[in-house]
């Protein structure tokens, strides 16, 4: 019998990042049952959780909840709800999944979930957004607060853009202090950025660490795990021990010369979010190949720091608006895309790229097969085009999708094999 | 009179022709001119026609074109205006135009534009954030945003748009408009008169021809319409909501009408009716622009103001129309009409109205099952 692969690497940052996460959803059941702390409805893509510290508020994320579902394979019985209300099945399943579960009191935990004081629509680049948290508030009668984005349309956002985003965070600090009745504390605030800056500065040292061979950590499946309190506990001194300790132990990784599987064959990065209802089964078809992914495009869409920005305290307001207009991949245009993932291949030295289609979400998924036409015809990068669903468990083809990862990762086998054979002679 | 119904033919030819002779005619009579197309749902037309360029609608290529390359761009569960615009810049059909403007309707059509950017670089290929928001920070924004695009075709062009060209552009734009409210209001008042495919004919064939030349066929409609020979029938008033990006066939809309419906309103040339009343001459013409956006604009499933929400819009729709029931008319695939008819139908079920789901697609040939069950909608409402 084949020795069943070791698929994932169980450090102690990963009972932490769990205990974070239960903390947060008692702290939000909390609120549901008195009303304190104040909570705001968010998006994860380009989320300004630091203002929320301004406030003692804290953040929900209908995507985190919808993805905990999901994993936990709860997400089909709230998408049959919410489809029976009328949501199409071609809307996205993160939504359905949502509202499903709050027509019908479901929560991932079990726990409860407050009335959000703010329904905040930070609209980074996902049009879907502006209806789901539209709908959100309908639902809940809970207050909306459109922050309306521009997308990014050229490399970097004009002056008008930053100024609009600006003047937008401020009338959401103007509207949660009538809301909360208690003044918006901007030290605090400022405090909450300069613990931003320090989490993404180690963040952003554990993503270049995945530049070693073998790779401490797979930096799309244990990305994920880490990116709960990169959302969550960013803005606070928790968020900045947490990731310490993990860089720590990365680092002891490294030192050891241990990868994720007792030896590294090949070296990927992958787009598109991850089909979260077989997210083990999906995991275990790139364990049996012992491929690791090196970086991920998913990983950014809370925000994009391994290039180098970070929020500064000097310019609260200015660096929370551009974190949200240019540092998270979603509100980035599709070209800045291909050249994100070509800076990985090249820089990350990669193997080849998985494109993971998602039916659920046309921001990522839309185009993905000129993005492939770019990396296989321009580049010459070998690339694996497979679809499925982030939220909607029938949209997942297992034979079909092993296949198609086997003969990807056979040929690129025989590629690497031709090459050093071609290098010996 | 026969030259009124001959007008349909060579309008509808136009609004169909992939060759854009109309276009290639234009830039012949206009030498050294440029074209810009606009991707659905609204652009500011006023600065490309201040700029002295045709504006022109780009909205996909319906059942002329096969797909056999774009597939390979697109994949599953995209809309099919959304590929049927890919393949017609990957087999030479955007040739007339020299830039193309998209804006923020949905995701898909988004990335659209950066595709077409990748694979034909020596295109302007733009694209336009319309805010989704109505703030006093929105209309400056968009200000600034249009002022971006004024450059942008300053530098195509080789001109200034000087403010007085852009007030009078706003000014024919704005005839323009109020002849199509006419038109409206005619159908709505005597369906008889005009049938709801002869008023999409009349309208859409606006977007691919000089808004001058428009302007005199809505002129002679209007003034030939009322004493159009019609009779009144017993039929349905309907308002029809949902395909304000990817058109139906036309055969659908006859097929609607000939099942028993008066169309009284819908969304399907929605360009031409953006501004809910006259855009102001002023001094800023394009900050007008912008304020008239944000805050004189339709209702519109890709444009959101928060402080009126959409579904009152289509309950005012329907109240000012005395309509009787509402057909979602929605293309396959798309998102923000499909999120919009979650809350939509919740308003119309509340108004106690009848409504009835169609699903469509540009590319459709066989119309049975629509049939089928528009009829047996027809029925049960004519027969209750």
């Amino acid at each position: 019998m084949a020795e069943k692969p070791v698929s994932e690497y169980r450090g102690s940052i990963h009972q932490q990042q769990k205990d974070l996460m239960l903390d947060w959803y008692q702290r939000l059941d909390h609120a549901a049952e008195t009303g304190d702390p104040p909570t705001v409805s968010m998006m994860i893509s380009g989320n300004c959780v630091e203002l929320l510290e301004g406030f003692g508020a804290i953040p929900q994320y209908p995507e985190v909840n919808a993805l905990q579902l999901a994993i936990r394979h709860q997400s089909l019985e709230p998408i049959l709800a919410a489809e029976e209300m009328g949501y199409a099945g071609d809307n996205c399943a993160y939504v359905k999944a949502d509202i499903g579960c709050m027509l019908k009191g479901i929560t991932p935990t079990g726990g409860r979930l407050p009335k959000p004081t703010l329904v905040l629509c930070n609209f980074v680049g996902c049009n879907t957004y502006v209806k789901w948290f539209e709908h959100v508030s309908a639902f809940t009668g809970a207050p909306l607060f459109v922050l309306d984005v521009p997308f990014l349309r050229n490399d970097t956002p004009s002056q008008a853009d930053i100024d609009y985003v600006v003047r937008q965070l401020k009338e959401v600090v103007g509207q949660m202090e009538e809301l909360i009745g208690r003044k918006f504390d901007y030290d605090r605030f400022r405090q909450s950025v300069a613990y931003s800056s320090e989490v993404e500065e180690l963040w952003s040292q554990i993503k270049h660490l995945a530049k070693n061979s073998p790779s401490p950590f797979d930096a799309y499946f244990d990305a994920i795990t880490l990116m709960g309190p990169l959302y969550v506990y960013r803005g606070k001194r928790e968020g900045v021990e947490f990731f310490r300790a993990a860089l720590n132990e990365l680092q002891q990784k490294v030192k050891a010369g241990e990868g994720v599987y007792d030896q590294e064959r090949f070296r990927v990065v992958v787009e598109g979010p991850p089909p979260y209802p077989y997210f083990r089964t999906f995991r275990d078809m790139f364990a049996s190949w012992k491929a690791v992914a090196v970086a991920s495009t998913y990983s950014t869409v809370g925000g994009l720091w391994e290039f180098g920005f970070r929020h500064d305290a000097k310019n609260p307001f200015e660096s929370v608006a551009m974190h949200m207009l240019a540092q998270n991949v979603t509100n980035r245009n599709y070209l800045q895309r291909y050249d994100q993932i070509r800076r990985y291949v090249q820089e990350w030295n990669a193997d080849g790229v998985i494109i993971h289609f998602v039916k659920s979400c046309r921001l990522f998924s839309a185009g993905q097969g000129d993005m492939r036409d770019y990396f296989t015809k321009q580049l010459g990068v070998p690339t694996l085009y497979i679809e499925s669903d982030l939220e909607d468990p029938r949209y997942f083809a297992e034979a079909q999708t092993k296949n198609r990862i086997d003969a990807f990762f056979e040929s690129l086998e025989h590629a690497k094999r031709t090459a050093a054979h071609a290098v010996s002679a | 009179m026969k030259q009124f119904e001959r007008t349909f033919d060579s309008l509808l030819e136009g609004m169909q022709d992939l060759s854009f002779a109309g276009v290639w005619r234009w830039k012949e009579q206009h030498p050294g001119a440029k074209s810009v197309a606009f991707f659905p749902v609204y652009a500011p037309v006023e600065l490309v026609h201040a700029a002295g360029m045709l504006p022109v609608l780009l909205s996909g290529a319906g059942d002329r074109l096969d797909i056999q390359h774009a597939d390979s761009r697109f994949g599953s569960f995209i809309c099919s205006v959304i590929k049927t615009t890919m393949e017609m810049a990957m087999t030479g059909h955007l040739e007339p135009f020299d830039g193309l403007l998209f804006s923020s309707i949905c995701d898909s059509a988004r990335n659209l534009c950066f595709v077409i950017k990748r694979n034909y670089p020596r295109m302007y290929v733009d694209f336009l954030h319309l805010p989704h928001s109505t703030s006093d920070s929105s209309v400056e924004f968009l200000t600034e945003e249009y002022r971006r695009i004024v450059v942008e075709l300053e530098r195509m062009s080789g001109a200034p748009i000087q403010p007085a060209a852009l007030r009078r552009s706003i000014a024919l734009y704005n005839i323009q408009r109020s002849l199509v409210r006419q038109l409206y209001d005619l159908r709505a008042e005597s369906p008889y008169l005009l049938r709801a495919w002869e008023s999409y004919v009349l309208i859409r064939s606006g977007n691919f021809m000089p808004v001058e030349e428009h302007i005199e066929i809505l002129k002679q409609a209007l003034d030939y319409l009322p004493s159009r020979p019609g009779k009144k029938r017993d039929a349905i008033r309907v308002v029809i909501e949902g395909a304000f990006c990817e058109q139906p066939p036309l055969e659908l809309i006859r097929l609607l009408e000939n099942a028993g419906c008066d169309i009284v309103e819908d969304d399907l040339a929605i360009a031409q009716r953006w501004f809910t009343e006259d855009m102001p001459l002023t001094d800023d013409p394009v900050r007008a622009l912008a304020e008239s956006y944000v805050h004189r604009s339709v209702y519109s499933s890709v444009r959101h103001d928060f402080s009126k929400p959409r579904w009152e819009g289509l309950a005012e729709k329907v109240r000012d129309t005395r309509a009787e029931a509402v057909i979602f008319l929605i293309a396959k695939f798309c998102e923000p009409a499909y999120f919009d008819f979650v809350l939509f139908k919740k308003k119309v079920d509340e108004m106690g109205l009848p409504h009835l789901l169609l699903e469509f697609e540009e590319k459709l040939f066989t119309f049975d099952r629509l049939r089928t069950e528009v009829e047996t909608f027809v029925e049960s409402l004519v027969f209750d």
